[in-house]
């Protein structure tokens, strides 16, 4: 952790409530650039819920989720009060636990959120086109359904959908991209397949990935931070924190001693 | 902690019929007669109906002076005739209007009771829409002939405010509840992990709705305008009392009018048992009742579409 890596997502102090329930407590973490960080542990530690307040995404909840601290993507401060969300989250994708797809073609999917974020750009069908076999044969996806792009994407296996919801994000060129968990709905064999294209992402986006997997963790992160009741306990490389953590909370909770 | 040894059963008692056994047997036999006499009275209706129309349709019945003349004088003495063209165009200027009016009204009430309000407002605005749903119609005629009919008079400076534009207005405001009402649950069964993919791609709130909430919830929404046309095809009170019943194809939205359904109103208690404007009546309550089976069954089906994805 010695090396200057510009930071993609610098959390400082954070605290949040729902309602009278508070779920983060003070939490500080620093995801930098281009890394892919690993956030583990176990159920109901608040990993989703640090998640969804750096793409503000757990405001859909009104007044009832309350937060404090600071929250920077890129060095811009983004609870600010005149952030304007859209354009957050163009910078700040997300990926879900249940991949969702929205119920329309394959190519509109892809185009959603291109067509969103540049609204005001002339509407051309070949530039579209490139857009969407890019964006697919970025997350592996376009050999199974380049021939099918006008079907409806609910109709995909779960595999496929979730690519997808990969994949669409990727035309607007988002900084960061969080993702939920992201292979806990599907088989070991879509797990492998996803695993490999967010390996295959590394780089080019900084990747802030909740898992519930230890494996997954330890196979396809650099960082890993860990989480227990509502407090960031320790994050460091993912070979440290694996094979010599530091908190003995860490260490328990990765030989199995917790849910 | 258990002492006691339970004794183990030496016999079992499976022939046994309890008092559950025959509450059950009679609740059921009670449903089935409930259902079973819904079914033949429908029938029974029906059968009743075509009965009396089919008499007129195999004798007096001209297809072409039917729907093709103007014409309609059952009690001519000399020669009736039986056109229903006049009767048609009325219903489908006052139907189409009304859903003119409506359209708009109840897919806009709907998306704000459905996706802006939340808590308290939303559940007020909900019951205020099934309140306005339970007005009779009568009372909605009532405000076509008192209220409107005036208002329309000024307005637009026309001698006679009844016609095409006050009984579309009233009834299209008469069918705007229940379709909000069936437009809102529409949006209502569109997962919200829809909105919330949306949103997270930076979609602001009227982009989802028109970019996600409204397709998803298409079906839906396509079944809650027919049933509206339904409805106010089906209309009679409301109609009556604000068309100003006369014959005609309508040229100008002041034009007066009649309807399908208010020309058999007004004219069955005259007509002698058994004659043929009688039966020609009937006729138009075969028409009727066809049309509306076929609005209701395609909503229906729209909706069941739906309801399979
Ligand atoms: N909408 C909500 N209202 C109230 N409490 C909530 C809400 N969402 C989450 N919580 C609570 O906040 C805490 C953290 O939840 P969160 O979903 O962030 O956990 P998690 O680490 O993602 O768990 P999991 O691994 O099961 O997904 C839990 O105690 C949960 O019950
Ligand atoms: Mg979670």
């Amino acid at each position: 952790m010695v090396k200057a890596t510009p930071l993609a997502i610098d959390i400082h102090n954070l605290s949040l409530w729902y309602g009278d329930f508070q779920a983060l407590f003070e939490v500080d973490l620093q995801v930098k650039q281009g890394l892919i960080t690993a956030l583990i542990g176990p159920s109901g530690c608040g990993k989703s819920t640090l998640l969804r307040a750096v793409n503000r995404i757990n405001e859909r909840l009104g007044d009832y989720v309350r937060t404090t601290g600071e929250i920077h993507v890129l060095d811009q401060d983004i609870l600010r009060n005149d952030i304007e969300l859209a354009q957050l989250r163009r910078h700040v994708g997300m990926v879900f636990q249940r991949p969702n797809p929205l119920p329309l073609s394959v190519r509109d999917n892809v185009l959603f959120a291109h067509r969103i974020h540049r609204a005001d750009e002339k509407f051309n069908r070949r530039k579209e086109d490139e857009i969407v076999e890019h964006a697919l044969r970025r997350v592996l996806l376009w050999d199974e359904v380049k021939d099918h792009l006008g079907r409806e994407a609910t109709g995909l296996s779960l595999e496929e959908q979730q690519k997808l919801c990969i994949a669409r994000l990727l035309p607007i060129k988002p900084t960061v991209i969080l993702m939920d968990e992201p292979t806990s709905a599907l088989d070991p064999k879509g797990t492998a397949a996803l695993e490999e294209l967010i390996w295959e992402l590394h780089g080019d986006y900084t990747i802030l990935i909740v898992t519930h997997n230890m494996a997954q963790a330890k196979r396809a992160s650099e960082e890993t931070a860990f989480m227990l009741l509502g407090r960031m306990v320790e994050h460091g490389l993912t070979e440290q924190v694996f094979l010599a953590p530091r908190e003995k909370e860490t260490a328990d909770y990765i030989e199995g001693r917790y849910g | 902690m258990l002492t006691e040894r339970v004794q183990l059963s030496t016999s079992i008692d499976l022939d046994h019929r309890g008092r559950d056994w025959y509450t059950d047997k009679a609740v059921t036999f009670l449903v089935f007669v409930g259902g079973i006499s819904a079914i033949v009275l429908i029938i029974g209706i029906f059968v009743f109906i075509t009965k009396e129309g089919l008499g007129f349709i195999a004798g007096s019945l001209d297809v072409r002076e039917f729907f093709g003349s103007l014409a309609w004088r059952p009690t001519s003495p000399t020669k009736p005739t039986y056109g229903i063209l006049g009767l048609i165009a009325g219903t489908a200027s006052v139907t189409g209007l009304a859903m003119v009016v409506s359209v708009p009204f109840s897919l806009g009430a709907a998306i704000f009771i459905g996706e802006f309000a939340t808590g308290r407002l939303r559940e007020t605005l909900k019951v205020l829409v099934e309140l306005l749903a339970a007005i009779p119609s009568v009372v909605w005629g009532f405000i076509g002939l008192s209220l409107l009919n005036p208002l329309i008079i000024d307005i637009f400076d026309v001698p006679v405010g009844l016609g095409v534009l006050n009984s579309g207005i009233i009834l299209g405001l008469m069918a705007a509840p229940i379709m909000t009402t069936i437009a809102e649950d529409a949006l209502k069964a569109v997962p919200d992990t829809y909105r919330e993919a949306a949103e997270a791609m930076g979609a602001t709130k009227w982009q989802v709705i028109f970019r996600v909430v409204l397709p998803a919830g298409r079906n839906g929404l396509v079944a809650a305008v027919l049933l509206g046309v339904g409805r106010g095809f089906g209309e009679t009170m409301a109609v009556l009392m604000a068309t100003g019943n006369s014959i005609k194809i309508p040229t100008s939205p002041f034009d007066s009018v009649t309807a399908l359904t208010a020309t058999i109103a007004a004219e069955l208690g005259d007509a002698p048992v058994g004659s043929d404007h009688y039966r020609a009546l009937f006729t138009l309550g075969i028409l009727l009742f066809v049309v509306t089976f076929i609005i209701n069954l395609t909503a229906d089906l729209v909706v069941r579409r739906a309801g399979r994805k």
